[in-house]
């Protein structure tokens, strides 16, 4: 092996080599990395965010405690992780990225007085946070009113739009009509039943379903059942199942009610090797609670799952285990949430700038080649074009990818014709 | 809406949700007997009833952990170990809460509630600072999952048979204890009038930590049991708190036997509208209901007979 190569390779060695040679010609053939000269901050930072020659804020919100917190420990954890890998390569604009840290304390007022803070007295340059559309809601009229930057991880409803928010989860019908596209044509299936918590999300998301059911794929919806959140006891909905006996359950139960509704179907008899079940709010998070012996089998449509096989995936969640521990999952959402760091750095650098309405408009077009899922690219909605992908539960907890769109899907936040 | 189906099918699915009518009642009365004893007997308002609850879940989760590494071949038993450990855990703390907390308040009744909702979120926090934010999967032994199949249409969960099993004997243990036993005597001598117990030779704060201990070993065991059929996580109590309310206030607050009616009456009048509407509407009604009958009952449905 020349001595050129080993240059590149080991860093020590290269000091060496450096040290003792002080080869001029040698070091313009360096790698950059954090040589790179950084812009003056006047220049990239004319709003008097949180930016200093070295460093750049960022704030993280999401629930580190309360009942949200089951589900917004990933995203801290990914966005975490993002931060760590992008400061190890060299920060954004030549700066390092600082993150401060609040919890949402899973109550939504609490997310827009902390949003608040982060953004007046902070001044940080973009908000990875929020998780339920709740506290997106209370916290978008803040981020809207003095400009901030959020990036938002989670799968929603749609039916939203801002300036101020990049959603690198899916809306509804990137989520839905993909995988009821494919349920329907490969398990032949016509009658469907939906089940879901009662709160916007589930109902929103049902609502596009069964047009997509009725209109699209001329299928039948013969039932449509919503329980409170926190419900435990789906013993007469099941029953209601048995008499319908329907091609496909459909579900999006949350929280610990999804728990109870496996436990309870699986303890019913219902054999999900048998009967199809599609669910749209099931992850790799979930089935640590729901127990992979009580699910296996059931298909979830997501655009993410651990066990995707790529390269920038086994990257990721080798990272990501060096970093939490061996036995954390990865879920959709945590995946969504990792990406929230990238595109915020990639977009930052297409600006030239850290200030928030160059970021807004230069974030449409931005390519994360890197991302976990593959290739996502931010529409001018400022969602993403992902893929949609169908996984199977197996006993272990991960799914094993069954199908997945051959392209990109389009971010629809306002679906024409099902609304 | 029935015209699709057949006789047969129609007449086992009328079986089967009558079953899950019967379930409902156990998981009522199980959740509520704990709270029943602490609230009906000693006048203490334990918001933390559901934290309680989930320790015993918890206790379930780490015994099945350890069975699984260390006695691997015992596995298929080790429930009822945790449903003992769990009850001797919860039973425990709640009589060290009892001892911290509790006696201190006998006098202010309303102030408990604030004491012990406190309370609950400090365990919350402290779960979830040991066992993590995640909800953990408790792993059950094969012979308890799936179903009883009584005939070719009717299917009966095994879990839900363990659960009113378990109901039915623990309801008639605490019978006995309270109604029957010398213990007993001394908890409701204690109930009626402190001062004269104290004065024939009655250890009334002796009396009391064991009864709070009990109520909340009660709750333990039902925590649980409850890891068949719901999640274990650091918030999961709160899914129960105010099913388990509901039931004890509604049967009338000293009576084992109110709780016992008024967990039945629920529990059937929540699934038989969940049958024919849907599941948030069932229990919107339920409550309507429940409210009404408050309203022109507030004493519950049985209750000491008081002069006024």
């Amino acid at each position: 092996m020349s001595d050129e190569a080993n240059k590149g390779l080991l860093s020590p060695l290269r000091r060496k080599l450096l040290m003792g040679m002080a080869a001029v010609p040698a070091i313009t053939m360096l790698p950059r990395g954090s040589f790179a000269q950084a812009p003056a901050t006047s220049a990239v930072n004319t709003t008097g965010l949180a930016v200093t020659d070295t460093e750049v804020t960022v704030g993280i919100l999401h629930s580190a405690t309360g009942t949200m917190a089951i589900s917004e420990t990933g995203s801290i954890q990914a966005e975490k992780l993002a931060i760590e890998q992008i400061n190890a390569a060299g920060g954004v604009l030549g700066r390092k990225i600082k993150f401060i840290q609040e919890d949402g304390a899973s109550d939504w007022p609490t997310f827009a007085e902390k949003a608040k803070k982060l953004l007046v007295n902070d001044k940080v340059a973009a908000i990875m946070g929020c998780w339920t559309s709740a506290s997106r809601k209370a916290v978008l009229p803040v981020v809207e009113q003095y400009n901030g930057m959020l990036y938002y991880p989670t799968f929603y409803e749609g039916l939203e739009q801002s300036k101020n928010v990049i959603y690198t989860g899916q809306e509804a019908t990137q989520q839905i009509l993909a995988g009821l596209n494919w349920i329907a044509k490969e398990k032949g299936a016509k009658s469907f039943f939906f089940i879901g918590s009662d709160y916007i999300w589930p109902r929103t998301s049902n609502k596009i379903a069964r047009k997509h059911v009725e209109n699209v794929l001329k299928g039948k919806v013969v039932g449509e059942e919503y329980y409170a959140l926190g419900s435990t006891q789906f013993n007469s909905v099941i029953n209601k199942i048995k008499l319908t006996k329907p091609d496909v359950i459909f579900t999006d139960v949350v929280g610990g009610s999804n728990v109870a509704f496996y436990k309870q179907l699986k303890a019913a008899g219902i054999d999900l090797s048998k009967q199809a079940l599609l669910t749209i709010s099931v992850t790799e998070d979930e089935i640590d609670g729901i127990g992979g012996e009580n699910i296996a089998g059931a298909y979830a449509c997501m655009k993410y799952f651990q066990s995707l096989d790529n390269a920038n995936n086994k990257a990721f969640v080798s990272a990501f285990k060096k970093m939490w521990g061996e036995k954390t999952v990865i879920g959709d959402v945590t995946q969504a949430a990792y990406l929230g760091p990238w595109l915020w750095k990639l977009t930052v650098e297409k600006a030239g700038s850290f200030d928030v309405d160059k970021i807004a408009t230069a974030s449409t077009g931005v390519e994360f080649k890197g991302a976990p899922e593959g290739y996502v690219r931010i529409h001018e909605n400022h969602h993403l074009w992902s893929k949609t992908r169908v996984g199977r539960a197996k006993l272990d907890g991960q799914f094993e990818l069954i199908y997945e769109t051959a392209d990109l899907v389009e971010p629809d936040p306002f679906p024409k014709g099902y609304q | 809406m029935f015209g699709d189906y057949s006789i047969g099918d129609l007449g086992s699915i009328f079986v089967m949700q009558g079953f899950a009518g019967l379930i409902l009642f156990s998981v009522y009365v199980l959740m509520a007997l704990g709270l029943a004893i602490i609230f009906g007997q000693m006048g203490v308002i334990n918001m933390a009833h559901g934290e309680f609850m989930i320790l015993g879940a918890y206790v379930t989760w780490m015994t099945s952990n350890l069975f699984q590494a260390y006695l691997p071949s015992l596995f298929s038993g080790y429930f009822f170990l945790a449903m003992i450990l769990a009850f001797f855990a919860s039973g425990a703390l709640g009589m060290l809460v009892e001892w911290v907390l509790i006696r201190h308040l006998y006098k202010r009744p309303l102030d408990t509630l604030l004491a012990t909702w406190g309370l609950s979120l400090m365990l919350q926090q402290a779960y979830r600072s040991v066992f993590g934010a995640r909800e953990v999967g408790v792993e059950l032994p094969q012979w308890m999952l799936g179903s009883l199949r009584v005939t070719d249409s009717i299917e009966v969960p095994i879990n839900g048979v363990f659960v009113m099993c378990l109901t039915v004997l623990i309801t008639i243990a605490v019978a006995y204890v309270l109604y029957m036993s010398r213990w007993g005597r001394q908890v409701r001598a204690v109930v009626q009038n402190r001062i004269m117990a104290g004065a024939v030779g009655i250890n009334t704060e002796k009396v009391d930590r064991y009864t709070f201990g009990l109520g909340c070993g009660i709750a333990g065991v039902a925590g649980s049991a409850f890891t068949m059929i719901g999640s274990t996580g650091p918030t999961s109590g709160q899914l129960y708190i105010v099913d388990t309310f509901l039931v004890v206030v509604f049967g009338g607050a000293a009576s084992l036997l109110g709780t016992i009616a008024s967990a039945f009456s629920i529990s059937q009048t929540q699934s038989t509208l969940e049958f024919f509407m849907s599941g948030s509407m069932a229990k919107v009604l339920t409550l309507l209901a429940v409210v009404g009958i408050l309203m022109l009952r507030p004493q519950g449905l049985f209750a000491l007979k008081v002069r006024k």
